[in-house]
């Protein structure tokens, strides 16, 4: 890679954290809520990187936001037709495959990253990881975004598959709360999206109700 | 049975005073010139059958196939004009392909039954081009879904089926397949029940020679379309033969 293309991409990081967790019944999705421009500017606190794409199926997006978001307009657009199409509510891989299509095909102009995550009557909760090319990959558990890389060790050692409702907010809050601990560019409040057969359940833990950890 | 047109039946963009549209019909009479064909639906997949009529002894045993695999779990047996038939099996075998590259999964049967209807209802809309002169039967088994058979005619026209049969001999076969109790039969019982009633439909007296073609998709199969195994086969076909036998043998009693 050449020196300018190199200075490019450092501009364009994935600022924030995203995680999606399996627990039984359901999936959890979740975010920080921090937009920055350039590395010191915040330029909102209270951005919700949650987008609904259908009834259980959700997207937490990273990268260029703009390019996330006219990825998953477009996506949300076909998935209702897909599903109106088929009579039927759209399987959570459907979901997944628009998305790695559209970011596949146009992965010259895109920089965005997505995981997607939701609940389908065939294979129940899944998770999905679409990445900056268009691989897609499914996993019991995921995390993304810059400030990812401070919670690995985090996540490794504290996921349990089949976790319980309130362990696995409790591991998403915490892991969430240290990323945004030690990334500049992740903060803000922790946005949480429960989705299960029955329903969707937004879940919203402001900046001081975050667990504390020692160093703090 | 036969109705001429008379003027209103020399193109597909013509309704005839009647209502109705005699390009498409004659295009379901092209059908009914072909040997039978038929798919049955049971509790554990489908099984569909072929009476292949051999117009020469040189043919090569096992060629001119009349069913195809559309997509590692979807099967299409067909009866009409073979040429139109391998053209929409290729149609068909694209628009599963597409599905499964935007979607990530097998396509559903209803859908695709949905969008190769919407195909050949599209080629009877203009007077450039002819109807299709074939119908087919689709059939397919998952595991959630279970197995679901369709059959779609040159009107572009798609329902879901327990049993149908397509073909010269459509109506004896409907009454054969009306006889069974399809949805308490498993894939094993069904492909003797469809080899009979092929061999029972064929005209030995107007056609003389016929291989059977014969496959079948469900739980036995894992989901996939296959050709029924050389020996499960051969135990079908001894097994039509003798029921014929049987029912010439009981007709000579009862005289």
């Amino acid at each position: 890679m050449d020196g300018i293309t190199y200075q490019c991409l450092g501009l364009l990081q994935l600022k924030t954290t995203i995680l999606a967790v399996k627990f039984n019944g359901g999936v959890i999705i979740g975010s920080d809520s921090r937009a920055s421009m350039g590395e010191s500017y915040v330029s909102s606190k209270t951005i919700n990187k949650l987008i609904q794409v259908h009834d259980r199926i959700f997207c937490c997006i990273a990268g260029s936001l703009a390019d996330a978001q006219a990825v998953t307009k477009m996506a949300k657009f076909q998935l209702s037709f897909h599903s109106i199409q088929m009579e039927s509510p759209p399987l959570v891989k459907a979901a997944a495959s628009i998305m790695r299509e559209l970011c596949y095909n146009n992965k010259e102009e895109l920089q965005a990253g997505f995981i997607t995550a939701g609940w389908d009557r065939k294979k129940g909760p899944q998770i999905y990881v679409v990445s900056l090319g268009g691989m897609l990959l499914s996993q019991p558990f995921t995390i993304g975004g810059s400030g990812s890389t401070y919670i690995y060790g985090y996540v490794d050692a504290k996921f349990k598959p089949d976790m319980s409702l309130e362990e696995a907010i409790q591991f998403s809050t915490n892991a969430l709360a240290l990323a945004m601990g030690r990334d500049n560019v992740s903060g803000g409040v922790v946005h949480l999206v429960v989705i299960t057969e029955a329903e969707v359940k937004h879940v919203v833990v402001p900046g001081n109700k975050l667990p504390k950890f020692h160093d703090e | 049975m036969s109705s001429i047109g008379t003027g209103y039946d020399l193109s597909a963009s013509t309704f005839s005073p009647d209502g109705r549209v005699f390009q498409v019909e004659y295009a379901m009479k092209a059908v009914e010139n072909s040997s039978t064909a038929i798919g049955i639906r049971c509790k554990d997949g489908v099984v569909f059958g072929v009476e292949k009529l051999i117009l020469s002894k040189l043919y090569e045993q096992g060629s001119n196939k009349r069913i195809f695999n559309i997509d590692r779990h979807v099967g299409m047996a067909v009866a009409g004009l073979l040429a139109d038939a391998r053209s929409l099996s290729e149609v068909s075998r694209e628009e599963a392909s597409n599905f499964r590259s935007n979607y990530g999964h097998d396509i559903p049967l209803k859908h695709l039954a949905d969008r190769v209807g919407m195909y050949v209802h599209a080629y009877t809309l203009y007077s450039a081009v002819r109807p299709f002169g074939c119908s087919f039967i689709l059939g397919s088994y998952d595991e959630d879904d279970g197995p679901q058979l369709y059959m779609v005619d040159p009107s572009g026209i798609s329902y879901g089926y327990w049993g149908c049969a397509i073909g010269k001999a459509k109506q004896a076969a409907k009454t054969e397949i009306e006889k069974l109790q399809m949805k308490e039969m498993t894939c094993r019982e069904l492909v003797k029940e469809v080899a009979k009633i092929i061999y029972i439909v064929h005209d030995e007296v107007k056609d003389k020679a016929f291989e059977l073609e014969l496959s079948w998709v469900g739980e036995v199969t894992k989901g996939r379309h296959e050709l029924v195994p050389k020996d499960i086969k051969e135990e079908a076909e001894k097994y039509a033969k003798e029921s014929l036998e049987e029912e010439d043998d009981s007709d000579e009693d009862n005289m």
